[in-house]
């Protein structure tokens, strides 16, 4: 039986419906086709296991900073303070900081011996900044001649706010930094960033800049 | 004890597991014609070290694309995830290593992102994240700082958005939403009381893949702020961000 006669067979025993089953399946029986169609390709489909790797994703970095800010007007203080940063390639990463110090006394105060501006409170400098870094100058630092280790010089741009005076200002970053990775998971850097914010703490509107100097440790985890 | 105090010494605290290193391992066989294995994480370090297909090399940590591997020769070295990833396991499984799928751009689920702006004259640092229903449905989660001159406050908003192109280079979303206003005049200034309100808008903005990770968004929302007087008062508010999405 050629093939057009089978499906027309097919079909028709279709249309007529189950009663005609078994009558289709009898005319098939006597002219020893088979049931089925035959499978002229196998598919020799291999299917893998795909498993993700037992190793760790260190993209994430965590630390601690001490260093001194000159916060305009009012000195230089210890600055102190925590970052966690996520590195999304081995070119680009964010980082949170938040830091704080407290403010010293302005020249004004120092001479005039008793006039105070600011309250004790007031005088507390708090701040976070949200940045997107880039590692600018990738490299390797050399100990000696058995010791080499990663480094990069990297520049941040961040926004924030600063609470300083008891007032909050939008407060703009830029900076740059550089870490050494001492060993796979723990990083040393020394980052110098400038603030700027509007302050009328003196009456005047103005631009202030307060520039912080400070050293982390950081690990990768 | 200060409250900073005590955080910055959560922190520390928190850092001491981490020195405890990399702690699993995982050895694959080496499917590529070859590996090279590089001195530190990153593309401009040099190749110390080739590793030939067949041969089989112990994983050890990943930092972003680079894979730290030990060679059967107890040699170290970085590789770079793609060249591994048709690495096998032993029992002939395959290794796939966390990184952007190709179609991240249209299939990706998650974005979180910063940004900056202004808020009816208030300076804005916002953080958003959103979660994508469909290639082009969105539902998103925006909470701003609002830092002006007079008076400083809060804004935190909930909403759904549409993407129109997800599949160009730069496309054009709407969102719509609502949220909570939470302003406060500025301590310098004559006494006015703080004030919360809820608020609704309605946005549209412009988003620009930088690579298969990043996108930057430029937005514009205008917002009903419904004030217990009968007068609503309407804000704009526009966004500058960037944006990574996973």
């Amino acid at each position: 039986m050629d093939r057009r006669l089978h499906a027309f067979l097919l079909n028709a025993a279709i249309l007529v419906g189950a009663p005609a089953a078994p009558l289709a399946a009898h005319a098939q029986d006597a002219v020893g086709a088979p049931a089925e169609t035959p499978q002229v390709v196998e598919p020799r489909v291999a299917r893998r296991e795909v498993k993700a790797p037992a190793i760790d994703a260190e993209n994430f970095e965590a630390g601690l900073f001490i260093g001194t800010i000159s916060i305009e007007d009012f000195g230089s203080s210890l600055l102190y303070g925590g970052r966690f940063a996520y590195h999304f390639t081995e070119d680009v990463f964010a980082e949170a900081t938040i830091g704080s110090a407290k403010a010293g006394t302005t020249s004004y105060e120092d001479l005039s011996g008793s006039a105070q501006l600011l309250t004790d409170g007031e005088r507390q400098y708090t701040y976070y900044d949200l940045a997107v870094g880039w590692n600018a100058l990738p490299g390797e630092v050399f100990f000696g001649g058995r010791r080499a280790m990663p480094s990069a010089v990297y520049l941040t741009l961040g926004v924030g706010s600063t609470n300083f005076g008891g007032d909050d200002h939008f407060t703009v970053t830029p900076g740059a930094g550089f870490r050494l990775l001492v060993t796979d998971w723990l990083a040393a850097h020394l980052d110098a960033r400038d603030q700027f914010f509007n302050s009328d703490l003196l009456g005047k509107d103005k631009l202030t800049q307060n520039l912080q100097i400070s050293f982390s440790l950081t690990a990768f985890f | 004890m200060h409250p900073f105090l005590i955080t910055v010494t959560f922190l520390l605290a928190s850092l001491v597991p981490f020195g405890a290193g990399a702690a699993t391992a995982e050895t694959v066989e080496v499917q590529d014609p070859y590996i090279d294995l590089h001195s530190g994480p990153g593309r401009g370090f040099p190749v110390t070290q080739v590793v030939e297909r067949g041969a089989s090399v112990v994983l050890l940590r990943q930092r972003t694309d680079w894979v730290k591997v030990r060679t059967d020769r107890d040699r170290e070295g970085w590789v770079n995830r793609k060249q591994l990833e048709r690495t096998l396991t032993p029992d002939g499984a395959e290794v796939r290593l966390p990184g952007p799928a190709p179609d991240a751009r249209v299939a990706h689920r998650w974005e979180v992102g910063v940004g900056a702006g202004d808020f009816d004259g208030a300076d804005t640092v916002a953080v958003t994240g959103s979660y994508a229903l469909t290639e082009s449905l969105f539902v998103r989660a925006d909470v701003s700082q609002l830092l002006g001159e007079y008076s400083t406050g809060w804004l935190g908003t909930a909403g759904i958005g549409h993407i129109f192109m997800p599949e160009w280079r730069v496309s054009p979303f709407v969102s719509i939403g609502g949220g909570v206003v939470y302003v406060e005049p500025n301590a310098t200034l004559v006494q006015t009381s703080d004030r919360t309100n809820s608020t609704a808008y309605a946005g549209a903005g412009l988003r620009g893949f930088l690579s298969d990770r990043f996108l930057l968004q430029a937005e514009y929302r205008q917002f009903v702020i419904f004030m217990d007087t009968n007068d609503n008062e309407v804000i704009s508010e526009w966004t500058v961000g960037f944006t990574h999405f996973f």
